[in-house]
């Protein structure tokens, strides 16, 4: 569905991602993970054509996305949760959530109604400004947003990072339920526990190139890629 | 205590002119960070456009009005799309640059076109008169200013509050990358909020002739008390252009009355006071 072949990419003068390679197959949980700075970031940006693509390439399903600008990329059917969460300050829960199925222009099984039913809590919050959540609820938030496009690939960076670890269980099953309605999902993570419960595959980011790839469960149970590229 | 009243009354009616252009400067420098220094010039072009097209080729008075928005609207699409896109990852003083040139250019264009005097087209006929208002007569033109600038207020608040497109407009604003991972057609977003505030300019401008005649330059004086309505108001914020242009066009109608010789002066003093107390102007966020 998306494969990534020796992406180049930076800010500035820098390059950050020296020849990113990996592949997400239709209908699969793939996990990137590696340390802080390691370009996990950088490469779900890149993707989403926030970052520009200096060298390789990035096709989406029959698509090039290298050189798209990030609303076509959208409309092609990726949608993005970065781990700031950019919630729209004066716009309502509600208003944020139709805001995306707006603009994508992709109506789909993904309405207000599903989306609250995936996160109860979001209904009751329907009408505050989205300056007045906490920060977990910003975060179920940046999903449903992200849902509300139906999208066919749903870019996640740190789902769950500084959540509590009841929090983290719910995601998982959330993640679990996004994935049985035929979302396919990248997502981008340090944390190995979470990411060896929901991913199939993994592949490990290390000085801007990947450095080991394959089933989630033979990374996490690898002590030399454990060791070398994840322990902090 | 009447002539009060009623010189508030006249005030009310040039903030109008001034809420129509600081209404699109700071929508423009709001969703698209660009502080448009060529926006009292559109200004201009409306009125000489307003004057022209009603003035002298006959059109309807209305009619003359729309086609001259359309027109500077136009423009505007075409200053964005051509000139200013290139720059918008660079250093801002490009922008400055560039839209400081524009006034150069509009100003002589002006001159070449319309000569260097003064013009001023009649108020037509369905607007001329008077209302009578705390006891005396009032023209009805000021009144049909201040209809027409309540109007727009409320149109905006509809059209940024109410719409989809309005929606976008504001996220796009707030946080241009995540507006454009969500699907907004950032680029059409910036060209049509600046075709909205060059229009909003020309509107002011076509509606301000019969009160106040155009000659090149106008641009200019306009541009400076727009500029200091939108600090007043906190920059890019709509409702703070609309409280500093009352505030402004009030004061300095007051201003005029006991110290005609300064009115600028009352204008920047009326900055100061403001900023004293709020620095970041009246309703910024
Ligand atoms: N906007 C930016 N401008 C310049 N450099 C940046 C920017 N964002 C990230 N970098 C640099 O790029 C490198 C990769 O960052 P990136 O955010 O992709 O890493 P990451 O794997 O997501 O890390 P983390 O686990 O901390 O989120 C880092 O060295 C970082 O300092
Ligand atoms: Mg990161």
């Amino acid at each position: 569905m998306l494969v990534v072949e020796g992406l180049v990419a930076g800010y500035g003068s820098s390059a950050v991602l020296h020849g990113v390679d990996f592949e997400v197959r239709e209908g699969e949980v793939v996990a990137l993970l590696g340390r802080n700075g390691a370009g996990k970031t950088t490469t779900l940006r890149a993707v989403m054509g926030l970052v520009k693509v200096r060298g390789g390439r990035v096709r989406f399903r029959d698509t090039e996305l290298a050189g798209r600008a990030p609303f076509e990329v959208a409309h092609l059917g990726i949608a993005y949760v970065p781990d700031d969460r950019r919630i729209f300050p004066d716009l309502t829960v509600e208003e944020n959530l139709l805001l995306a199925r707006y603009a994508s222009g992709r109506h789909g099984a993904w309405d207000l109604d599903r989306v609250y039913r995936l996160f109860p809590a979001l209904r009751e919050l329907r009408h505050l400004r989205g300056t007045q959540l906490s920060g977990g609820q910003q975060k179920m938030l940046a999903v449903g947003r992200a849902l509300m496009s139906n999208p066919d690939l749903l870019l996640l960076d740190e789902p769950v990072e500084g959540l509590a670890p009841l929090v983290v269980r719910q995601l998982e099953q959330t993640l679990r339920e996004i994935r049985q309605a035929g979302v396919t999902i990248l997502l981008a993570d340090q944390n190995l526990r979470f990411c060896r419960r929901v991913a199939d595959r993994g592949y490990v980011l290390d000085k801007g190139a990947v450095q080991v790839g394959g089933p989630m469960e033979a990374i996490a149970s690898d002590e030399r890629t454990v060791r070398q590229y994840l322990a902090v | 205590m009447e002539v009060l009243a009623y010189q508030g009354l006249i005030g009310l009616s040039s903030a109008m002119y001034l809420w129509l252009i600081s209404a699109g400067l700071t929508i423009i420098f709001g969703v698209l960070g660009v502080l448009n220094f060529a926006h009292g010039s559109l200004f201009m072009l409306g009125a000489y456009l307003g004057y022209t097209l009603y003035g002298v080729v006959g059109l309807p008075f209305g009619v003359a009005v729309l086609a001259s928005m359309a027109a500077v609207a136009l423009l505007g699409a075409a200053v964005e799309r051509g000139l200013l896109r290139p720059l918008y990852g660079l250093d801002p003083s490009y922008q400055l640059l560039l839209t400081f040139g524009l006034v150069l250019f509009l100003d002589d264009l002006a001159k070449l076109v319309w000569g260097g005097v003064f013009r001023i087209p009649p108020i037509p006929p369905w607007l001329q008169g008077s209302v009578v208002l705390f006891g005396r007569p009032y023209p009805l033109y000021n009144a049909f200013l201040m209809a027409t600038g309540a109007l727009v207020g409320g149109g905006l608040w509809v059209l940024f509050d109410r719409t989809w497109w309005g929606r976008a407009v504001r996220a796009t604003a707030a946080d241009r990358d995540m507006a454009a991972a969500l699907g907004i057609r950032t680029p059409g977003v910036f060209s049509s909020v600046f075709m909205l505030g060059s229009a909003l300019a020309a509107l002011g401008g076509a509606l301000s002739t019969p009160v106040r005649p155009v000659a090149p330059g106008i641009g200019a004086a306009m541009i400076v008390q727009a500029f200091i309505i939108t600090v007043i108001g906190g920059l890019g914020n709509l409702r703070g252009a609309f409280a500093g242009s009352l505030l402004v066009g009030v004061l300095s109608s007051y201003g005029t009355l006991w110290f005609p010789e300064f009115e600028l002066f009352f204008v920047f003093a009326i900055m100061a006071a403001v900023l004293l107390v709020r620095p970041q102007g009246l309703f910024a966020r």
